[in-house]
């Protein structure tokens, strides 16, 4: 018997050997990849270990953490004024995870992240709780509180950038959210979040970076700037449209706002002015569908060129929806022309439109993250300013400057106009619905002037206007939003 | 006859001279004591910051419960393996200082409160079952003079099995398999014990049929096929284990209980058609029963795919997510006693699940030696079998540590997700009665044989029964 007893013993061995394989397999060759599964509680139960690291605005946290009782969790995500700043921060919460500069950022609000790996062993060998690095914002807590202030109860969106850096400045959105209200991990925060959720006024959408809206007529300055970009017009002379004007290869007739008599024939100037769509519908149609779409993509438009996905380089670090100008037939091109028909903007991309004709037809990448800061107050990371793209040419940038001041001196945008300042700006209605029958959107966007270049540049949309009356809406609803903004942030400059 | 002596081999008949163990039995329970107890006292470091108050009457039941173990065998069983006792004094101070550490876990004592309304803590059970267990060790090492008494009870082992294996179907299941017995206090899995009496029914039965299974048969395709009426026992067995399986839901007792036997028939009968054939029709069985057991597909579901979100709503619960997570959190080193988090796992965290804790807590190494130490069980256990001079305990040896191997393997490969769970414990580490008491009952018998095969022969008088092999095949 002793032969398959032998055997037996081999069989055994081979069981054990099995397990051992396996538990190398689990605990050497996996261990990295179940370890920091997300779905893996530890990594919740490590998130919140210690208090998180800051998110900073001027200086001043607009985040906090606070000790609580739990099982698994010790410290709680705060955040001072969350309704003001979620569009910013995004929110941390222990039972639904983070979104935003919270998730992308979570490994420096942590600690665990590489680059604080001297800090976390100083903090080890000394024997003090791993600490985590602060995320200092390029926002402006001024020009943020003005926009959201701002927009009132309206619902709508600011987004505000420093043209000369790209850095955003005011970020803001109505309705908001309060991220402290789901922060812990009871259920009572689970619910509070699904009502969140499940609330039609969507407050936890960003509206200023991930809400597209037709741009209506403020996207008549990216067409303005495709005819002087091709040089076949000059922003003083006249078009040569007919008012009204009909629509290519269509029995449709396209009139103007008010019916205003200054719009027929009128030079990119007046056309601007009073915002005639019959010029620039006609403009559109003659440069043509190629070139309003590769201007757009200048400005930062994105077409589906990248197998599908966005460029990365739009990134804020957080990625802003897809601003859209349309591959489309000339009827349709025409009304693209006008920021009517299928194209689609942030309000961030519009903002992006109106810095990079103030600064001079520069456009700088947008960005929110001024400096990763370790818990030892090291600078780790400083965000240097990019150039993005050259959507126009100097001299091109100053004419279409000189068009938008006069839109906000003496057209469609005078309730922008701050005393003693330079301001342009250009009003948008935006029509939307099946057969326009919804309320439109009322735009504006601007910028302001001081003697070395522009400190600001403002896009604001404003989702339910009152008034169907075009571009008058955008001037008497959205215009006095965007001043509120610029005047905080010149304020900091005096 | 003396030129066997003091080879230190025990795998031979030998008419003595071997050296009795009994003190390096000793010195490896000083460890078996130890390593324990300092176990103990790094979770109540880790967890309380300080030496956990029954530090000292814990140390004094350890050294209590080796001590009595080590005089009785060396009392009544001096030539015993003497690797069996502190292995598994070793391996069961280590699962109740694994279950203390759970009792210590505000979630688990969250979870029992919000579901029974009250936590009891497992560890002082543990404790008693481990004494009772202990006593029963003792017990066997006193009134089981020689193994080859149990050959009397035959017959009478294998209706005392059938009962026990068919009791839990009158009880009420939980957690979804009815392995339970409950009478008022006593909680009893039955199956625990079967596995020990099951094996003296098989070694006692193939004692007697097993030249009938070996000889009567026809080749047929290279392999030789047992007649009808010889093969009729093993289909018995196979279809009252997919019963079991299936009234019980059951499936590591049916699995083990059929490996048990497979593996006992072909020792005896030194036939691979035996195997070949047990693996075919447990895996027809195996496939028969999947199709229409909800139970049964939940934990093949929950294997294939234990991340998938479907899982977890199909069985209702993550445990083998949570437990792979444990695994794969401890890492190499692990996270140090007391520092883990696998109670996440749930209510089995600390029976079924006890060794994620093992593998989250002291790591891969721990988990090594933790295998190690069942390996090296199973491998006396073998020896033993090797060793022993008579068929019927050649046949209960390799029958016990052959079943207490497939145990480990199954219930070990179930938590770590290499095969589907069974839901078994693992022996000595896990909270639970009946294991305790069966597993120290199985390495009491174990440590009778061992003794009976290194004991001097008393006689030149060959035993007749060891000679009986020698039988010419046609």
């Amino acid at each position: 018997m002793n032969k398959p007893l032998r055997r037996i013993a081999i069989f055994c061995g081979l069981l054990v050997l099995a397990l051992l394989v396996r538990t190398n397999w689990l605990q050497f060759v996996q261990a990295d990849e179940l370890k920091t599964d997300p779905k893996n509680r530890r990594v919740d139960i490590a998130r919140y270990a210690q208090p998180r690291g800051n998110i900073i605005v001027d200086g001043k946290a607009v985040t906090g953490s606070t000790v609580v009782n739990g099982t698994d969790f010790k410290y709680k995500r705060t955040y001072k004024n969350g309704k003001l700043w979620s569009p910013v921060t995004g929110y941390a919460s222990q039972r639904i995870g983070a979104n935003q500069l919270e998730k992308l950022y979570d490994s420096f609000l942590t600690g665990d992240d590489d680059r604080l790996f001297f800090n976390r062993t100083i903090d080890m060998i000394t024997g003090k709780p791993q600490k985590g690095g602060n995320v200092v914002t390029t926002l402006n807590a001024k020009a943020q509180k003005a926009a959201y202030d701002g927009l009132g109860d309206k619902k709508g969106a600011v987004a505000a950038i420093n043209p000369k850096t790209g850095a955003i400045l005011a970020l803001a959105n109505k309705p908001s959210y309060d991220p402290s209200t789901f922060a812990g991990i009871s259920g009572e925060d689970g619910e509070k979040f699904k009502k969140l959720d499940d609330d039609e006024d969507q407050p936890m959408l960003n509206r200023a970076l991930r809400q597209t809206y037709p741009p209506g007529s403020t996207f008549k300055v990216v067409t303005a700037a495709a005819g002087l970009e091709s040089g076949d017009y000059d922003i003083d002379s006249k078009t040569d449209s007919e008012d009204p004007y009909r629509l290519p290869n269509s029995s449709t007739d396209l009139g103007n706002e008010g019916n205003n008599p200054a719009c027929k024939n009128a030079s990119i100037r007046v056309a601007l002015q009073w915002s005639c769509n019959t010029v620039f519908a006609k403009m559109s149609d003659e440069l043509g569908n190629d070139k309003m779409i590769e201007e757009a993509e200048k400005f930062g438009f994105e077409k589906d060129v990248k197998g599908g996905t966005l460029d990365p380089d739009l990134d804020t670090p957080v990625r802003p929806a897809k601003s859209i100008y349309p591959e489309d037939n000339r009827p349709q091109n025409a009304m693209a022309g006008i920021g009517q028909a299928s194209n689609r903007a942030t309000p961030l991309q519009m903002a992006m439109v109106a810095s990079a004709v103030a600064n001079d037809g520069k456009l700088m990448k947008p960005y929110m993250v001024d400096q990763l800061v370790a818990p030892n107050l090291n600078v780790v990371e400083q965000t240097k300013p990019e150039e993005l793209s050259r959507p126009v040419s100097p001299e091109n940038a100053q004419k279409l400057q000189s068009a938008m001041e006069t839109v906000v001196e003496k057209g469609t945008g005078t309730s922008g106009k701050i005393p003693g300042v330079t301001v342009g700006g250009k009003t948008g209605t935006a029509q939307h619905g099946e057969n326009n029958k919804d309320n439109p959107y009322a735009w504006f966007i601007s910028y302001a002037k001081t003697g070395d270049g522009s400190p600001v540049a403002v896009a604001v949309v404003v989702e339910s206007s009152d008034t169907l009356r075009s571009d008058i809406a955008g001037g008497k609803l959205a215009a006095p939003i965007a001043k509120g903004v610029m005047e905080a942030v010149l304020d900091g400059k005096h | 006859m003396s030129n066997l002596t003091n080879t230190g081999s025990n795998t031979t008949v030998s008419s003595g001279g071997l050296p009795s163990r009994r003190n390096t039995e000793l010195a490896m329970l000083v460890f078996a004591v130890l390593v324990p107890v300092f176990a103990y006292a790094n979770v109540g470091l880790a967890i309380n910051d300080e030496l956990p108050s029954g530090m000292l009457g814990y140390g004094f039941g350890m050294v209590l419960l080796a001590g009595v173990g080590h005089l009785v065998v060396r009392r009544y069983a001096p030539y015993a393996d003497p690797l069996l006792l502190p292995l598994a004094t070793l391996l069961n101070g280590l699962g109740l200082v694994l279950i203390w550490r759970l009792d210590q876990s505000e979630r688990l004592r969250q979870r029992a409160e919000s579901l029974f309304g009250s936590f009891s803590p497992d560890a002082p059970k543990q404790l008693l079952y481990s004494a009772i267990g202990l006593a029963l060790f003792v017990a066997i090492l006193l009134l089981l003079k020689d193994h080859r008494v149990l050959q009397r009870y035959t017959y009478i082992s294998m209706a005392v099995g059938l009962v026990l294996l068919v009791l839990p179907v009158f009880f009420p299941p939980v957690n979804g398999a009815r392995i339970w017995v409950k009478l008022g206090f006593i909680n009893l899995q039955p199956g625990e014990f079967v596995k020990i009496i099951i094996a003296v029914f098989f070694a006692g039965y193939l004692m007697v049929k097993r030249d009938a299974l070996a000889l009567a048969s026809r080749r047929f395709m290279g392999l030789y096929l047992p007649r009808g009426r010889d093969l009729g026992p093993i289909l018995v067995i196979w279809a009252l284990s997919l019963m079991i399986l299936v009234f019980e839901t059951d499936l590591g007792t049916s699995l083990l209980f059929f490996g048990l036997f497979v593996i006992m028939l072909y020792v005896a009968t030194e036939r691979t058609s035996w195997i070949v054939f047990g693996l075919l029709l447990s895996a027809g069985g195996a496939t028969v029963v999947a199709t229409f057991e909800p139970h049964v597909q939940d934990r093949v579901q929950a294997w294939l795919h234990p991340f998938a979100k479907e899982t977890i709503e199909s069985t209702g619960s993550d445990q083998i997510a949570q437990s792979l997570w444990a695994f794969g959190s401890g890492g190499v080193l692990g996270t140090g006693w007391g520092q883990g988090n696998s109670d996440l796992i749930g209510f089995a965290a600390n029976s079924d699940f006890i060794l994620a804790t093992v593998g989250e807590e002291l790591g891969l190494t721990g988990m090594m030696a933790v295998l190690i130490i069942y390996g090296l069980i199973v491998e006396r256990g073998v020896r033993i079998s090797l060793a022993a001079r008579d068929p019927f305990g050649k046949l209960l040896a390799v029958g016990l540590s052959g079943a207490f191997g497939l145990q480990v393997f199954v219930v070990a490969g179930g938590v770590m997700g290499l095969i589907p769970l069974t839901g078994m414990t693992m022996p000595f580490l896990a909270s639970g009665g009946s294991s305790v008491l069966a597993n120290w009952a199985l390495i009491g018998i174990l440590i009778r044989i061992s003794d009976t095969a290194r004991r001097p022969a008393p006689a030149p008088a060959p035993s007749p029964d060891a000679e009986m092999t020698q039988v010419v095949r046609p």
